[in-house]
């Protein structure tokens, strides 16, 4: 299955650390189609494979089986210096005994440029990351921003077909994340070339993919755009794991769902009578109910006003925790007091069902 | 610290200072004087004779039956073969150790403690005696002089009392004082700079000579620093393996204080060879300053 329009074709690999009965399957039958140009997000927790299956496309780890394919040419049996791919890492990994023009010019000179060529390119990364005015200190001199920026640029600088970023931002501060965030998308869209980003942080994966691939357990849960995987998620791990989300456990009964905080939700959602299953809601899709609608009573244990929003933390019959995003508190209503009773309506629309 | 003041700081440094002065500073001024002097009839010196500088001037020349200087190459030969013999010994030290430093530290943890013990493990035995199993190891009839006259295609292969077997002997005994510093830099060497170099469309050999030895250079400076100045002053191994045919300047020296009690020309050959240990470190200290101080 070898598709000609992918930048990156993994195909079922697997690949496991450690040997015998001992043996951690890292990737278990991995197969992923990454198009060209497109800013591909592996996202997941900790443990979950996407850092092991960024190093396999890098060429820092073997394969166990399977195969890994860049612009239609196999690559998992060479080197990494043989491919052509270039990745940033966690912590930049700059050269500390070299300058920022060194480390850029770097892999140009591996690539036998003339030495004037090397000097223009390495000028042109550099240039293209705003970093040229500090082309001659060397990495332990620069704040963590900048030393990011170098790394890009470093990478960048042989053009690649593709660039591997494993958790470039996670050193960063908040703040200087999201700029390098914004920095990233206009880096990638000038560049022309083919991204893949890991992260485990599922609101940079929303704001910075084309598509992004949910990892977990050595495996990939759901692969779609950020909007589907926001709002359908195929697994209850993927809906806990992107934004925020309530979980209300319940049984199918009959042609509805009998949920165990007292309340129930109309169809069964393909589930058979008698399954255990859970109901996903969005914080933002559920609101509280006008007269006449289905609702249920919780008790109002914290409210925070979010200027756009006012933030309901609830608690249900059954005692569990039930978060509310009501947008439309404010034009003149006050939001409901702490201790106050209040009725949630859960939209039909909104629901997502999972097995449980 | 700001808050103390110099005079504070000159009495806490002190006790160390007397210590340096008296235990080191005054001996070398002892010696350095001595060199001066003329030898005694029966202690190897003559305090109150004339400062000179014949010592020094015996060095290279000696003085004819009819007073003509002329030159005498003997001692310059020993200090070059000596200056000689300790730089191929760094020279190989590096060449052995930094390959072994790097085997080791992708070693697990526990691999790690047990290589460290191993290459201590030599000094346990008193240098005399390693040298002497050396001794052993490469007679004319051992299993090394017949494995090398079997590969060696140009003629007989004399292993012992040459420039050779003290080459060997030097290798061996100071190989651990390089492999040592290496490996500590290595320890805190970031590997991840060798898969960003590799990344990078760096081969093996370029990863190894642009990015593992420049951030290995400290521990090879270092490591150069502790083989070249005992290699230097060592006399022990030329005296064994050299068989004293081959002498070194420490070979010499100690016959100046031993069995000709030269003290006065023994001092001048010691100031000469603290003066070639010198020159290598401020040669190194310069060097470095110019690489910006970086390493």
């Amino acid at each position: 299955m070898t598709n000609p329009q992918s930048a990156i074709s993994v195909q079922s690999v697997s690949k496991s650390f450690g040997r015998g009965d001992s043996a951690i399957k890292v990737l278990q039958d991995v197969a992923v189609e990454i198009g060209t140009r497109e800013f591909f997000t592996l996202l997941g927790p900790s443990g979950c494979g996407k850092t092991t299956l960024l190093r396999l496309i890098a060429g820092f780890e073997e394969l166990d089986s399977g195969s890994i394919l860049i612009d239609g040419e196999r690559v998992d049996h060479l080197p990494p210096f043989r491919r052509p791919v270039n990745t940033v890492f966690q912590n930049y990994a700059l050269f500390p005994h070299l300058s920022v023009a060194q480390n850029v010019a770097f892999a140009l000179e591996m690539q036998s440029l003339s030495r004037a060529e090397v000097i223009r390119r390495a000028g042109e990364a550099l240039e293209m990351v705003r970093m040229a005015a500090f082309a001659n200190r060397k990495p332990s001199e620069l704040s963590g921003g900048q030393q990011q920026r170098v790394a890009l640029a470093r990478a960048l600088a042989p053009r690649p077909k593709v660039l591997l970023l494993d958790e470039p931002l996670s050193a960063l501060d908040l703040k200087l994340r999201k700029q390098m965030q914004i920095e990233l998308k206009q880096l990638q869209a000038e560049a022309g070339i083919t991204f893949v980003f890991v992260t485990h942080d599922q609101e940079e994966a929303l704001t910075l993919s084309d598509r992004i691939a949910v990892m977990q357990g050595g495996r990939i849960l759901q692969l779609d755009t950020p909007r589907a995987i926001y709002e359908r998620p195929s697994h209850r791990f993927v809906a806990d794991f992107i934004g925020d989300i309530n979980l209300l456990e319940g049984k199918v009964d009959g042609g509805a769902i009998q949920l165990d905080c007292g309340a129930s939700v109309a169809g069964n959602f393909g589930h058979a009578p008698g399954d255990r299953v859970t109901v996903a809601i969005r914080p933002e899709r559920a609101r509280l109910a006008k007269s006449g609608e289905g609702s249920f009573a919780a008790e109002v244990m914290h409210s925070a006003y979010l200027g756009t929003a006012t933030l309901l933390q609830l608690r249900l019959a059954d005692g569990r925790e039930f978060l509310l995003r009501e947008t439309r508190i404010g034009e003149g209503a006050a939001p409901p007091e702490k201790g106050s009773r209040v009725s949630v309506h859960l939209p039909d629309s909104a629901l997502q069902v999972f097995a449980a | 610290m700001s808050a103390a003041s110099p005079l504070r700081r000159m009495g806490l440094v002190a006790p160390a200072l007397v210590i340096v002065l008296a235990l080191v500073g005054v001996p070398l001024a002892i010696m350095a004087w001595v060199s001066l002097l003329e030898r005694g009839a029966t202690i190897g010196v003559t305090w109150d004779s004339a400062p000179s500088f014949a010592n020094y001037t015996r060095l290279a020349w000696e003085e004819d039956f009819d007073g003509t200087m002329l030159l005498n190459p003997t001692y310059l030969i020993i200090q070059l073969r000596s200056v000689a013999q300790a730089f191929f010994t760094t020279v190989l030290c590096v060449l052995l150790g930094l390959p072994v430093a790097l085997w080791m530290s992708s070693l697990s943890k526990n691999q790690r403690d047990i290589a460290v013990l191993l290459i201590t493990i030599p000094f346990w035995t008193n240098l005399l005696v390693r040298n002497y199993a050396w001794l052993i190891i490469l007679r004319e009839d051992g299993a090394v002089s017949h494995f090398a006259n079997a590969v060696w295609p140009f003629g007989p292969v004399q292993l012992l009392y040459n420039d050779t077997a003290i080459l060997i002997g030097l290798v061996y005994s100071f190989l651990p004082f390089m492999i040592l510093p290496i490996y500590s830099g290595f320890e805190k060497f970031d590997w991840r700079l060798l898969e960003a170099a590799y990344d990078l469309g760096a081969n093996r050999r370029q990863a190894l000579t642009r990015v593992v030895i420049p951030l290995a250079m400290p521990g090879i400076i270092a490591g150069s620093m502790l083989v070249f100045i005992p290699s230097l002053g060592s006399f022990v191994t030329a005296a064994i393996l050299g068989g004293g045919k081959s002498l070194m300047m420490g070979n010499l020296i100690q016959l100046q204080f031993g069995q000709s009690r030269n003290w006065p020309f023994g001092a001048a050959l010691s100031v000469v060879l603290l003066a070639l240990m010198m020159l290598v470190l401020v040669g190194l200290a310069l060097w470095r300053n110019r690489q910006g101080g970086k390493i």
